[in-house]
């Protein structure tokens, strides 16, 4: 698939008056009504993670009324769970968790996937190999599994569960970038670039890695997406700091009450459920809008 | 094949060692948990501990006895549970295959019948609701899934068990009924495996399918007579399906790391809740063991998909690989 994706510079020469490449992905994006909605409540939940905490100061961790107060009853928006803490303000307060985690994660797994990816498919031979076997060994290791191991042996700390996300969640990017590496290393400019005298770092970081990266921006925005999932998975399971909350761990240590209150489980779902489908439906959008030859669906 | 096999072995071995390796530089270890459990240690019992546990010999020697244990299938004694490492394995391991593959199966069924349909009806209803559903399974977590699944299905309308795998009263009971019963407490974690799955393999399914619909051999098929039913079934399904497979093995990690938060949910005794119980209490040699039996699950995945995709496509029977 990502073998097809059209250079920006090409579409542009086709177009009768040329456009600022960004300003053409901007209107596709645009015209896609439903990853536009999606953006605007992705933002409202990232406003409402950022201030949210100031502007509704409950602590989290206090037992402020009776257990299992259902929502909206005596000045609880969104009622309390199982020891009488303010639901609300776990929300608020575990989206601030969830989303940091899921992008730090996702910055840090595309990392280590562009690098791999890269080195492999710019130098060939047996970097490639060494390095697309370490990647089919990580494809291998269940990562639910394996990073459990990492957080239970390093500790449950908001460092640890975020390199135990990243670490374990490049190989999709590894293997984009390395398909669009291998694509473009071929292209006439790349051996303009090199016959001019440009450094393999130049022609890496420079030349070609600028002209892979609509693909890899698409992935990178689905990434964030399950990194949240993953990190709800680890909190849910207990393997996460137990001196933050998150929304994962709301409902796993809620979870054995949902006879008495389904809804403190219910809820913060609901929020993982609306972020990441928001993160999937801006993907697509912007899927759509830079590969527009893709679009045929 | 046996150069695949041989590949499959290499990295089994990659995984022990890795695995090994990251709980050898880990802060901690056995001696310091049995000294927890025993309320505290003076230096010469922690060090008896290490010396009974073989910690006090360098870490190439003890991850060489560590591997010749394991060609063995020796994976050490778990002191958490009192019982042998394989032992423990072997009693957990059967639920988690019965559940890793019915989910596969359900997905893969469910997913290319729901992908044909809509892909006959690009703008159907159907199609739609196929559209929503992919979205559905790949962002609502899936242990919230299996909870909504449970509200819903076991507690507010008692359909299905609320846990665990067999009706504990049928010990004595014929076979069969013993199988119906673990057939209705696998439904649901089942199905709530397979709703992650399910959704990328119908969307795939329909574009696959979309595409090979275009093809002129297609077009050449109608044109010569075939039904409708021989074109779409007999023609297009069999050249569409080699993607969605291919898919499919590469989501075995993925199916294997879900079973892992399904099995949480609904008390399935597999290797899922073993793990969970085994990182919690820090038994290694039991955690050790269940990676390794976890990534075998994923390379046989991985194989019998190799094999599959043998026999729907014969382009791929002829040469090696």
């Amino acid at each position: 698939m990502a073998g097809q994706t059209q250079q920006m510079t090409e579409s542009d020469s086709q177009t009768p008056r040329a456009q600022h490449p960004l300003r053409e992905v901007l209107q596709m994006f645009v015209g896609n009504r439903a990853a536009v909605v999606a953006l605007v409540i992705l933002m409202m939940i990232v406003l409402a993670a950022v201030f949210g905490p100031m502007l509704y100061p409950t602590d989290p961790f206090e037992m402020v009324w009776a257990p299992f107060t259902p929502p909206g009853t005596d000045g609880f928006i969104l009622g309390t769970d199982y020891l009488g803490r303010d639901m609300l303000s776990g929300l608020l307060n575990g989206g601030r968790v969830s989303l940091t985690i899921g992008l730090v994660a996702a910055l840090m797994s595309v990392f280590i996937g562009i690098s791999f990816g890269a080195l492999a498919g710019f130098y060939r031979g047996v970097v490639e190999e060494v390095l697309m076997r370490i990647t089919e060994f990580f494809q291998v290791l269940p990562t639910l599994l394996f990073s459990m191991v990492i957080v239970a042996l390093f500790g449950a700390s908001l460092t640890v569960v975020t390199i135990a996300i990243g670490i374990v969640s490049w190989t999709a990017v590894a293997r984009i970038t390395r398909a669009e590496f291998l694509r473009i290393r071929e292209l006439e400019y790349v051996t303009a670039s090199r016959a001019a005298g440009a450094s393999n770092m130049v022609l890496m970081t420079r030349v070609i890695l600028p002209n892979a990266l609509p693909p890899i921006i698409v992935q990178a925005a689905l990434m964030v997406g399950s990194a949240i999932l993953f990190e709800a998975g680890l909190a849910f399971l207990g393997l996460s700091d137990p001196n933050v909350v998150s929304w994962g761990q709301i409902i796993g240590s809620n979870r054995t009450y949902i006879l008495d209150a389904g809804f403190t489980v219910t809820i913060p779902g609901l929020a993982i459920f609306v972020t990441v489908l928001s993160i999937s439906l801006i993907g697509d959008g912007l899927n759509d809008a830079l590969n527009p030859k893709l679009r045929r669906r | 094949m046996a150069v695949r096999a041989g590949y499959a072995l290499a990295l089994l071995l990659a995984v022990v060692v890795l695995n090994f390796t990251l709980i050898h530089i880990a802060p901690g270890d056995i001696a310091d948990t049995i000294a927890g459990d025993m309320g505290g240690a003076t230096e010469e019992v922690m060090a008896q501990i290490r010396a009974d546990y073989g910690l006090d010999k360098p870490f190439a020697v003890q991850l060489g006895i560590y591997l010749g244990n394991v060609v063995r299938l020796d994976f050490g004694y778990s002191f958490f549970f009192n019982t042998p490492v394989t032992s423990l394995i072997a009693e957990r391991l059967p639920a988690t295959l019965l559940l890793v593959f019915t989910a596969q199966i359900f997905a893969l069924v469910i997913g290319v019948i729901l992908g044909v349909i809509s892909a006959r009806r690009p703008d159907g209803l159907l199609s739609h609701f196929v559209t929503l559903l992919a979205l559905f399974g790949y962002s609502a977590p899936v242990f919230w899934t299996g909870i909504m699944l449970l509200i819903g299905l076991s507690l507010l309308l008692p359909l299905f068990p609320v846990a665990g795998m067999i009706d504990v009263t049928l010990i004595d009971a014929p076979l069969w009924r013993q199988c119906l019963s673990v057939a209705h407490h696998l439904f649901l974690p089942a199905l709530t495996l397979a709703s992650i799955f399910l959704a990328l393999y119908s969307r795939l399914c329909r574009a696959s399918m979309l595409e090979v619909l275009g093809a002129d051999y297609i077009r050449t098929a109608r044109a010569k007579g075939l039904s409708e039913r021989d074109t779409v079934y007999r023609h297009a399904l069999k050249n569409s399906l080699g993607p969605v497979v291919t898919l499919a093995g590469l989501q075995f990690s993925a199916v294997v790391s879900g079973a892992v938060l399904v099995e949480t949910v609904f008390s399935w005794p597999g290797l899922g809740t073993l793990a969970l119980q085994s990182i919690l209490a820090r038994d290694t040699p039991t955690i050790l063991g269940i990676l390794f039996f976890s990534a075998l699950v994923v390379i046989i995945g991985n194989l019998l998909t190799d094999l599959v995709l043998r026999l729907i496509d014969p382009r791929i029977r002829g040469g090696g690989g």
